[in-house]
């Protein structure tokens, strides 16, 4: 039986609405990720594909249900058990979060300086490695504003894996980003999973790019999930909605992919 | 229609307990700051320049005009009864007990109260607190706390500065524009002004300190909390704007319950 890294039982979460009501985001969504595997979390916009992420961080309660990692319940914790479980994941976001008022080097260095003992020089030595690996040196002394969006996703990778985390989230990575830099930024991934061989977690609706990455897809429609299988398994199903799925979003680039 | 009235008031009424519970709380995890190690002392020397340095000039402007008027006004009324020996005690009262607080803390409100709010309401929505959350890293510590204690540092400075310049500006305009005597001046102020009425002021400034950076930065902090205020840029502007103008009203009724209290 393989390892789960994470875990959703019967989780339910809803948002208070301008009338009084309630909208309910994801309602009883249950589902594992496996160690070291790559999920892609896709679904159209007000899925409750970023709010699934912001869960798992404990950024925002549940309002039922239950949240695991790696076997351990986290719902709810907080303090520094919360401090504890967050510092098992990197998080890249979706426009990179880098701070405004710090440049390359002091972004990516910052993980480091808060929650490591290591020395400055210590510190220097892996992350000059770190922006080296992902082609960013001669870069260390700009400043965010002074980078293109490519650059900034990669000093946003750069800066989650510094702790060197066992769970990597990606939310809506390739955003903002032309055809080309997309691809660089998976190929970054598939590089970067296979050097530290975390386990990826990637929000994204970046439909069939991010399926090639994929061990497991899992698609929310409606606040419940509608699909949860493997890429080459929704390929060859018969299922009528996943078929359907298939062809809207995969199309014959994806298939023909497949079959090379 | 008289359901709909009721539900917008209990609406809005659970909003103020919400409101006020989050901002307690916000408090009490920004005082709490100030004993986690380890302590960022280059930021709070970064935003004690900021708030302090970057506020003299328009404190001593401020300081510089209204000590003038005071001198002017204050020579025209007591002028009417004879008595403008008594103009450097009027002046200096009237400065250290009120206005050197009050203006200071009003225009620290406007410069960097502002800026603190558009900062870190701008951190919210780009996601760049969450990202410090993500890093188990306390935002407190690492960006409220030094705010907080910068200001209560330096508006206290400030007010002192104010009540300087404002008192020399009084005796520009008394002294040299309108003739009183520059003893009676300096004198009349020795003798009337005690350490209470400076302990006053002193108190006054600490508490209007809080009040500007709880508010301000508690803006930023919750924009995407507050009723009305939208989303994205929009959201900024609004919380900056309640920011400033909240800060300014809580000055001036605690400036009031503070006299009433402490004279």
């Amino acid at each position: 039986m393989e390892a789960v890294a994470i875990e959703f039982r019967d989780v339910v979460k809803s948002f208070a609405k301008q009338d009084g009501g309630r909208q309910i985001v994801l309602d009883h969504v249950s589902f594992t990720i496996p160690v070291g595997k790559t999920t892609v979390i896709a679904g159209g916009s007000g899925q409750g594909k970023s709010v699934l992420l912001k869960l798992i961080l404990g950024l925002m309660p549940v309002d039922s249900g239950r949240i695991l990692v790696a076997g351990e319940d986290v719902t709810g914790v907080r303090g520094r058990q919360l401090e504890r479980l967050r510092i098992r994941f990197g998080v890249l976001f979706q426009g990179s979060a880098l701070f405004d008022s710090l440049t390359v080097y002091e972004n990516v260095a910052l993980p480091l300086r808060e929650r490591s003992t290591k020395s400055e020089a210590e510190i220097r030595e892996q992350v000059m490695a770190s922006l080296a690996q992902l082609e960013l040196n001669g870069h260390e002394e700009k400043f965010p504003a002074q980078l293109s969006g490519g650059m900034r996703k990669r000093v946003g990778l750069a800066r989650a894996m510094q702790l060197k985390p066992e769970i990597m989230l990606f939310d809506e990575p390739t955003t903002g980003l032309d055809p080309v830099m997309t691809q660089e930024i998976y190929d970054l991934f598939a590089r970067t999973q296979e050097q530290v061989g975390y386990t990826a977690v990637i929000v994204s609706h970046d439909i069939p790019k991010v399926f090639n990455l994929a061990d497991q897809v899992i698609v929310l429609n409606n606040g419940k999930i509608d699909i949860f299988d493997s890429p080459e398994a929704m390929q060859w199903s018969r299922e009528p909605h996943i078929v359907d799925f298939v062809e809207n979003t995969m199309g014959k680039i994806y298939q023909s992919h497949l079959v090379e | 229609m008289q359901r709909n009235r009721v539900a917008k008031l209990g609406e809005t009424v659970l909003y103020i307990v919400q409101d006020i519970g989050r901002m307690g709380l916000y408090l009490w995890l920004a005082c709490k700051g100030a004993f986690s190690r380890p302590f960022r002392f280059a930021e709070f020397m970064r935003q004690m320049h900021f708030i302090g340095s970057g506020s003299v000039m328009v404190i001593f402007f401020t300081a510089a005009s209204t000590g003038m008027v005071l001198g002017l006004q204050g020579y025209y009324s007591l002028n009417k009864f004879g008595a403008e020996g008594m103009l450097g005690s009027a002046v200096a009262l009237t400065l250290i007990m009120e206005l050197g607080p009050v203006l200071t803390a009003i225009m620290v409100a406007g410069r960097a109260g502002s800026a603190m709010c558009a900062e870190l309401g701008i951190m919210r929505i780009s996601e760049q607190i969450d990202a410090l959350e993500c890093m188990a890293v306390d935002p407190f510590r690492y960006l409220i706390t030094p705010k907080f204690l910068a200001a209560l540092v330096s508006i206290p400075l400030l007010t002192a500065l104010f009540d300087v310049v404002g008192i020399a500006g009084g005796y520009v305009a008394g002294v040299h524009l309108m003739g009183v005597n520059p003893g009676s001046y300096l004198e009349g102020m020795k003798s009337s002004v005690t350490n209470h009425d400076i302990w006053l002021g002193t108190v006054k400034s600490f508490v209007f300190a809080l009040l500007v950076v709880w508010i301000s930065t508690g803006r930023g902090y919750f924009v995407y909390q507050i009723r009305g205020a939208g989303f994205g840029a929009q959201s900024v502007s609004r919380v900056t704007t309640q920011a400033v103008v909240f800060s300014s009203i809580s000055v001036l009724v605690f400036d009031y319950l503070l006299t009433a209290i402490l004279l």
